[in-house]
């Protein structure tokens, strides 16, 4: 048996790499790949709890996430194909119209 | 057949399952109907947010025979709560939703994009929002949360070839979508910590934690309320997680910005309730300091931001916020006493009552703006306004109404959103965060007389009187007696919002704290 | 338990001596006759015509939204295949109305003309 805490650091790692890359990364389609391992670090939490807990409600739970998560990337794909039919760029510093 | 589900789960999903079939019976109605005939959309759209609300009715009326007090029925194994507090949120929602559908068929027609996904996607977002005010499963609420930001997304770029609204929406995606994540993680951390996705039984886990531990919470649960906190702050679009709310109001279409300043934003506060207020309550005193911080941030943020802003939609975005950050402050004044305490009730009331006249103040505000869209001028700068009056008298005396109902000016409806969130300040003895609050109302008024500065005063760039059609005639018309009359009549509207909180029945909300 | 690892590294090691093995066996075993026409990318015959890095057409995009989305509820009925007996008719009914849902979207996008390849 692995025990809990190896998944659960596991993934916290794979949410921070998310949250980082989230930060730093500059290409449109690298941000959304962060931000899919961040929802990946929380399946993996959820599902590791739903084998700590013996209740089925967080794998029901990692479901939703990922249909949510294919959701948000079809309409994620979606308007970067817009944002780059009206710019021809896929780096966000270049996506800056709307300031202070 | 075995029997999952009984009748009431049937009847207290209507309104929701209404929604959803009128939304795609517009996606199959939408083929057929030629460029022409799009307004029937619109009309659709509109009966389905009446049948609706009808449903909501039903609802209400069959629940008022019913003892049981404020608890509400459970509906799918106590995922979803169907009491008092989310019925109000379902009429705000619905309120907010049939307004925006107005004033959107001639905005649309005069950017070219008037297709019937745009009503299906509204309709669509208000059952997420249905979902999020009803639901008492941290499942729910996320399905909720998402069905609606999703469907937000889209609707704030579909003007597909302009070139900010595309911006817009990539931005609203990008940080709604992270915000999303991070919520998430918060949401897996209780279930971790407590074993359950239900909130009240999260709650009572907590609270039996917390007194295990002597008052002193879990670290685990102090993460968990951060990340979660973290998400639910930026869906309000509090400071320091608002930057994503400006470019996303300024570049979506007109008669959506107005439609997210009301009826998503209704919908976040409500899952903010529902998720701190009901279910986090035992963590009240972890999280009331970063509420009281993110409070004073968001009016000093959003209040000095909007002095300098020359786009209309802009300013009125950071406006926004910074009623979130008053709003904040009832939750404060809420969180710092127990549930028996006067404070709490009023602080409840003020943010409920906020949120009602909000939906009609700002909602005309953008109703305005949306009729300054030419098929020449885009209508969002301060510019655009000058010389209003002389070209729309009644359109500019109604956008004076809503200018002073936004600044609070007393005898108008703004004044008892903010005055309930003052008295419960008070009351809860915040005298610092209380003053704090009048000056920044007095920094706000400023920059709403600026724009009726140049909305009176000035000179019009353009002569010919402003086309008004049937629509924006009458939302504009029921928004400016809204906010007059909720002002001189607000006894009225405040019985509402007590009988929102169970305030009238021998078990209050405080029945669900227990 | 870090024991429970053990057929895994011996996995990994066993991968790690096979490959350069196969691969050296076949380098040192085959004639080695390079010619420009051998080298060539193989593209079903055909001369290849462009480089291998350019722009994609966005319409492998669309492609792969619909897929995206279509595949992934696909999810939901997994639960619903293993408990199929429990749910009986009441699943099977709820079932089609999810399917009905979906059924509505891929008209839409027929109708859009999503799936063509135009």
């Amino acid at each position: 048996m692995v025990p809990l805490s190896y998944y659960l650091v596991l993934s916290g790692i794979l949410f921070t790499c998310g949250v980082l890359g989230f930060l730093i990364k500059r290409n449109i389609i690298t941000i959304f790949m962060s931000i899919e391992l961040m929802l990946n670090g929380v399946n993996l939490s959820f599902v590791a709890f739903a084998a700590h807990w013996q209740a089925l409600s967080g794998q029901v739970f990692v479901f939703f996430v990922m249909v949510v998560a294919a959701a948000e990337t079809a309409v994620g794909l979606a308007i970067i194909i817009a944002v780059f039919r009206t710019r021809a760029t896929l780096n966000v510093d270049h996506v800056n119209l709307l300031k202070l | 057949m075995a029997q999952y589900f009984t009748g009431t789960d049937y009847l207290l999903s209507l309104p929701v399952v209404l929604l959803t079939l009128f939304a795609l019976g517009i996606l199959l109605i939408d083929l057929m109907l030629p460029k022409q005939l799009k307004w029937v959309n619109a009309v659709t759209a509109f009966a389905g947010v009446l049948f609706a609300t009808a449903g909501v009715w039903r609802i209400q009326a069959v629940y008022a025979k019913g003892a049981g007090g404020y608890l509400g029925r459970f509906a799918f194994m106590q995922s979803m709560l169907v009491d008092r507090f989310a019925i109000y949120f379902f009429y705000l929602f619905l309120a907010g939703t049939a307004l925006a559908i107005l004033i959107s068929v001639r905005y649309l027609e005069i950017e070219n994009e008037h297709h019937g996904e745009f009503y299906a996607l509204m309709l669509l977002s208000v059952v997420g929002m249905m979902c999020m005010a009803a639901g008492y499963d941290i499942v729910l609420i996320f399905i909720g949360l998402e069905l609606m930001a999703i469907s937000t997304y889209v609707l704030v770029g579909f003007l597909r070839r302009d070139r900010r609204s595309n911006e817009a929406a990539l931005k609203y995606l990008l940080l709604g979508a992270f915000s999303s994540g991070i919520f998430a993680y918060g949401l897996s951390l209780f279930y971790g910590l407590t074993g359950s996705t239900n909130l009240r039984a999260i709650g009572n886990a907590l609270q039996h934690q917390m007194m295990v531990r002597n008052g002193h919470a879990d670290p685990v649960a102090v993460l968990a309320l951060i990340t979660t906190a973290t998400g639910l702050l930026f869906k309000i679009a509090a400071v320091p997680f608002h930057q994503w709310a400006p470019d996303a109001y300024e570049g979506a279409p007109t008669s959506i910005t107005g439609f997210m300043s009301v009826a998503v934003k209704a919908a976040a506060w409500a899952m903010l309730l529902r998720i701190l207020v009901f279910g986090l309550y035992p963590l009240r005193s972890v999280y009331l300091p970063l509420i009281i911080f993110v409070s004073i941030a968001t009016m000093t943020g959003a209040n000095l931001a909007a002095l300098t802003q020359n786009n209309l939609k802009r300013l009125l975005a950071y406006s926004s916020i910074a009623h979130v950050g008053y709003m904040l402050l009832g939750l404060v004044a809420l969180a710092s006493v127990d549930y028996t305490q006067p404070a709490f009730y009023d602080g409840f009331k003020g943010i409920l009552l906020y949120l009602m006249v909000y939906t009609f103040m700002n909602l005309g505000a953008f109703a305005v703006i949306t009729s300054l869209r030419n098929r020449e001028v885009i209508g969002d700068e301060i510019d655009d306004i000058a010389g209003l009056y002389f070209r729309a008298p009644t359109e500019a005396i109604m956008m004076l109404i809503f200018l002073l109902s936004l600044a609070g000016i007393p005898p108008l409806a703004g004044f008892y959103g903010k005055y309930f969130i003052f008295l419960s300040l008070i009351e809860s003895k915040h005298y610092v965060l209380a003053s704090l609050a009048v000056l920044y109302a007095v920094f706000g008024l400023y920059y709403y007389m600026r724009i009726a500065n140049s909305m009176l005063m000035r000179e019009p760039l353009e002569k010919e009187l402003l086309p008004l059609s049937w629509g924006m005639r009458a939302a504009l018309g029921v928004t400016a007696v809204a906010t007059v009359f909720i002002g001189i009549f607000p006894n009225w509207f405040i019985e509402a919002v007590n009988w929102s909180l169970g305030l009238t029945q021998a078990t209050p909300i405080a029945g669900l704290m227990k | 338990m870090p024991q429970n690892y053990v057929p895994i590294f011996i996995f990994i090691a066993i991968i790690g001596v096979l490959i350069p093995v196969t691969l050296l066996a076949a380098k040192l075993v085959r004639p080695d006759n390079p010619h420009k026409e051998k080298l060539m990318p193989y593209e079903c015959g055909i001369d290849p015509v462009d480089s291998a890095r350019g722009r994609y057409t966005v319409r492998f995009y669309i492609v792969a939204i619909l897929f995206v989305v279509f595949d992934v509820e696909t999810i939901f009925l997994f639960p619903w295949a293993v408990k199929f007996k429990a749910f009986g008719l009441f699943g099977l009914f709820e079932m089609l109305i999810f399917l009905g849902i979906l059924i509505v979207g891929y008209i839409w996008i027929w109708k859009k003309g999503a799936l063509e390849w135009v």
